[in-house]
């Protein structure tokens, strides 16, 4: 395990991390090593990170070396799309027995590389570490080894077994495996001044594809996308392209960084979220590429993309604009969507009320604080109870945020989007921008949200039941009591006319109009507007009746 | 009499099985205040729950000690401590479920003894129940999760009979097993009461992930048994334990308080809730309601209608033991066909299963098993998904997780009426597939010397061959 504890060390140590950067030489020293709470953690391991990372490379069988737990009870959970193989949605697993954990796990791994290349010959296959074989000491990176010799064919050890840490660094462990076993081992077809890396990028609903056509036509080409919609072969070229855009900066940074380092290809931090952060990104892009040799007049191509693009959405999300005004958001989310989704928003013309900055660096807070104003409300750490009253005092009127907070929203009967990777719809680029305010629209304006709201008729009874002070039976006895509270029931709240003035200034005037009752009575009309309405069209009483 | 046979292959492909530990917590669930608490990496418990929020659609209590590496090689006394402590003073559960997983097993925690000095360092935990059950991910599966756990609940939470051992006959104890849902138990629970009898449902999934929406936000179950309800279990008159794998449970209750129980492996289909009927009416001493006297005779009307499309059907199904011997059963008592059986551990009711071979498998297998045999429907849990979609069949989706349709908390197959529906929806499975996808042309029944038979439309018996591309 020294080496994994080594590669651990190495990736706390990441000088391109902001968070990283900001610490004091001692506390650097320490590592990320931020202790997780037993009782009140949540979040996956670091064999969750790494399998997250490299499962959308399409083409590559993913073995899990452990017992049933770690792929039974997670496989085919996540969105990421394919324009090609589906192999990455097949399970595999050692399935360890207890067996397997008295004698050791690695003849069974050996077995199973076996079987799947008999059955898929995938052209390579990762093969995960889990905390079980770890502790047994099932040595994977020599069975790997020894496996890629007698198949001639990549298998490839992913040491991150889950207790060595957080998902993020499950992330980081999986950036290593793809430096030190793929990247660089083989040779593109052919290179084009034009060809970029995209790292950290998921194509989770396929929203790389919103971004692709753009792409596509500046003659900007993929060279690998690590890992949505990946292939295997692609990656292990990867490092004969000429510029990388980091698109998760949380989670692969020391992959783009040691790429820079030593294939020179130069990277930066962007997004796809938002117009502004596609324009920008794109910008960047194409800048990269000229300054690695690429023709100049890829910039103003770009340019002319851009502003078209811009254009477009614009005016498919002006109309929306009045339609959101007044309208407040809350947004739980981790890093770099902390603030490329409040760009988003605000393109979009709502208010935010809050962002979570749990997982964002220093860096990632100050474009918050640049968004948001210097009293932006950033949020540490909500606990469900505080985002829960939050909704239900309605301080917000949406919330997005990952799927793991929905109900929260949801119980409170409150809108809510998924932003995060459960998500069923792309929000990438500029038609993603346009499709998030879709979705925004639709959901606060749903009229469900009203009628849920509503309580029960009986519990509404039962409240009025309460203020009246008297017991229901003595209602139903008496029919002239029953008609006295009815009539003292407040009907202008703002300026308590009860319903007795209203319906006895009703029908000695023979009001037809609500101004009119206004005008005869004491009310001021704007939160008894629709019951004065109610009562201008319904019949009169049947006390009323009985005394005329 | 089905031939039972265990896997040879070293590399399990699309697993059908899940792991004893969700499937312990998945018990604890069903106690009202509840947190279940998993011993082990966070990993292990981050995945349980997506698991569970993807199936249920709702907010599912789960928590983790949180297990690191130097934790594991030092021991876990201390991640559990912790764990307990800030649960309690975070939560304020009413009573904690702790399940072991495969890490803390291996390296040897003794949770028992720890749970023992817990609670004499800290007097504030007096009153907490805290049920520990070992569940080890490298053996069993889902279901054997769940039945250990709700033995230990009995075990730890009932209370033996008191001084004067009264009993109340009107009180009964159900103790369904985890392959029943929220609505069956809601279905079964008016049966019972029907009966004029009381019955307590240990675990109450029912009552924690039917869907309901809470008044007040909480950190853990948002009802289910009470604590105080599973105490008081010993002064039912009967027990009822729904499916095999709740034998266990109800046997232990039994020695622990002298309640008599009886074993109900299936309720679904017309016989065993034949079988069920009467003996609630037996032991209520009530005439079988009106009420289900009729849907008696809707099931039958609906078994009439479905044989047509039912019966001569070749069935695969992967489900774990109780519900594949429950659905299997019914289905071949309408006339389908099990050629192909898959379950995901051992069990006494399967060789008992009405087919040839029960595989513990995976859905590899079941995919290549429903191929060869030429199975006409494809019953499993909804990784099934991607097996019927390359084998081009009818899908139905049944058991845990069900994660791509909405309302699987709510999908019955109890009861004559849960029965009725559940005919009715593989039925018209069957018939919009074959709608979609077997039309007769002029040349179906055509046989050309040479050419194989083409038989796009296959009679009710499946006598016709069938080739799937």
């Amino acid at each position: 395990m020294s080496s994994l504890a080594a590669t651990v060390r190495n990736i706390f140590n990441e000088p391109g991390c902001a968070k990283n950067g900001s610490k004091s030489e001692a506390e650097r020293k320490n590592g990320c090593t931020k202790q997780l709470q037993p009782g009140s953690a949540a979040g996956g391991c670091a064999f969750d990170g790494a399998k997250v990372a490299l499962q959308p490379f399409t083409d590559v069988a993913h073995l899990v070396h452990g017992p049933i737990a770690c792929e039974g009870n997670s496989w085919d959970n996540r969105g990421a799309a394919s324009s090609g193989s589906n192999l990455w949605r097949t399970a595999f697993t050692t399935d360890l027995s207890e067996t397997d954990i008295v004698f050791g796990g690695e003849k069974r791994l050996c077995k199973a590389i076996k079987e799947i290349i008999d059955k898929c010959d995938p052209p390579a296959i990762f093969v995960y570490q889990t905390c079980i074989p770890a502790m047994i000491g099932d040595d994977i990176n020599a069975v790997c080894k020894a496996a890629s010799q007698r198949f001639t064919k990549p298998v490839i050890p992913i040491n991150s077994p889950g207790f060595v840490g957080s998902k993020n660094l499950g992330n980081k462990l999986a950036g290593e495996a793809l430096l030190d076993y793929v990247i660089g081992t083989q040779e593109p077809d052919y290179t084009t001044p034009y060809d970029i890396n995209l790292i950290g990028e998921y194509n989770l609903s396929g929203e790389l594809w919103q971004v692709k056509p753009l792409l596509d036509e500046l003659g900007v080409r993929i060279l690998s996308c690590i890992s949505g919609d990946g292939k295997y072969r692609e990656v292990a070229s990867s490092h004969r392209a000429r510029a990388a855009m980091l698109v998760c900066s949380k989670s692969m940074i020391n992959l783009a960084r040691k790429m820079e380092q030593r294939y020179g290809i130069p990277f930066f931090e962007g997004s796809f979220y938002g117009i502004q952060d596609s324009s920008k990104s794109l910008r960047q892009l194409a800048r990269l590429l000229v300054e690695r040799g690429a023709p100049t007049d890829l910039l103003g191509r770009t340019e002319a993309v851009i502003e078209r693009e811009e254009a477009r959405a614009w005016a498919t999300i002006e109309p929306y604009k009045p339609r959101f005004e007044g309208k407040k958001a809350l947004l739980i989310t981790g890093g770099v969507k902390s603030w490329s989704v409040v760009a988003a928003l605000q393109e979009a013309g709502l208010e935010l009320v809050g962002t979570s900055v749990k997982k964002s660096t220093t860096k990632d807070k100050e474009r918050i604080k640049e968004l948001m104003g210097r009293d932006a409300h950033m949020i540490e750490d909500m606990t469900p109870r505080e985002m829960y009253k939050m909704l239900k005092d309605a301080e917000a009127d949406i919330m997005l945020s990952g799927g793991k907070s929905q109900f929260v929203a949801l119980k409170a009967a409150m809108p809510w989007l998924d932003i995060n990777q459960e998500r069923c719809h792309a929000y990438m680029g500029y038609v993603g921008m346009v499709k998030l305010v879709e979705e925004i629209d639709k959901s606060l304006s749903n009229p469900m949200w009203e009628q849920l709201r509503r309580p029960a008729p009986w519990e509404t009874l039962a409240k009025a039941v309460e203020q009246m002070q008297s017991p229901l039976a003595a209602i139903a006895c008496d029919p002239a009591f029953a008609e006295t509270t009815r009539h003292a029931r407040k009907n202008c709240v703002c300026n308590t006319v009860d319903l007795g003035t209203f319906e006895d200034a009703i029908y000695a005037h023979g009001l037809r109009s609500v101004a009119a009752v206004r005008e005869h009575t004491n009310a001021v009309g704007d939160c008894c507007q629709r019951r004065t309405e109610g009562i201008l069209v319904s019949e009169p009483s049947a006390m009323r009746q009985a005394a005329e | 009499m089905a031939i039972v046979t265990a896997p040879t292959k070293a590399c399990a492909v699309n697993p059908l099985k899940m792991s004893q530990p969700i499937g312990g917590a998945f018990a604890f669930m069903g106690l009202r205040g509840a947190m279940p608490l998993l011993h082990g990496s966070q990993g292990c418990t981050s995945f349980g729950l997506t698991l569970f929020v993807r199936h249920f659609k709702e907010a599912v209590p789960l928590q983790t000690t949180a297990m690191s590496e130097v934790a594991t090689v030092l021991g876990g006394y201390e991640n559990l401590e912790q764990a307990i402590l800030n649960i309690y003073s975070r939560a304020k559960p009413k009573i904690v479920g702790i399940c072991s997983t495969g890490v803390t097993e291996t390296n040897g925690d003794d949770v028992d003894a720890y749970l023992k000095l817990i609670r004499g360092k800290h007097p504030q935990l007096a009153n907490l129940p805290l049920v520990y059950v070992s569940t080890p991910d490298f053996k069993g599966a889902f279901q054997d999760g769940w039945e250990k756990a709700v033995e230990r609940i009995v075990d730890v939470l009932v209370e033996g009979p008191g001084a004067n051992g009264l009993r109340d006959p009107s009180k009964v104890n159900v103790l369904p097993g985890c392959h029943l849902t929220p609505g069956d138990l809601d279905e079964l629970r008016v049966i019972v009461e029907d009966f004029g009898l009381c019955p307590s449902f240990l675990p109450d999934l029912a009552g924690s992930l039917d869907g309901h929406i809470p008044d007040e936000f909480t950190p853990t179950t948002i009802g289910g048994i009470g604590v105080d309800e599973i105490a008081s279990m010993g002064r039912a008159g009967w027990t009822i334990a729904i499916g095999a794998q709740m034998q266990r449970a109800a046997e232990v209750m039994q020695v622990k308080t002298g309640v008599p129980f009886r074993v109900f492996e299936r309720l679904c289909g017309l016989g065993p809730n034949d079988e069920f009927m009467m003996f609630l009416s037996e032991i209520s001493g009530r005439p079988i309601p009106l009420k289900y006297r009729r849907q008696r005779g809707q099931l039958a009307d609906a078994m009439l209608d479905a044989h047509f499309h039912v019966g001569g059907r070749k069935i695969a199904i992967g489900a774990e033991p109780d519900l594949l011997f429950d659905l299997s059963g019914m289905l071949h008592d309408m006339g389908a066909q099990v050629t192909a059986a898959v379950t995901t551990t051992q069990s006494e009711v399967i060789e008992r299963i009405k087919t040839k071979e029960v595989l513990i498998g995976d859905l590899e297998d079941l995919e290549a098993l429903a191929k060869t045999n030429h199975c006409d429907l494809l019953i499993t849990h909804s990784h099934g998904r991607q097996a019927a979609a390359r084998l081009k069949l009818p899908f139905y989706r049944t058991g845990f997780p069900m994660f791509d349709r909405l309302g699987a908390g709510h999908q019955l197959s109890v009861g004559y009426r849960g029965t009725r529906n559940l005919i009715f929806e593989i039925a018209n499975l069957v018939i919009a597939h074959r709608e979609e996808n077997d039309q007769p042309t002029p040349d179906t029944w055509r046989t050309a010397a040479g050419l194989p038979r083409c038989s796009g439309n296959r009679s009710s018996t499946g006598a016709a061959g069938r080739s799937i591309a």
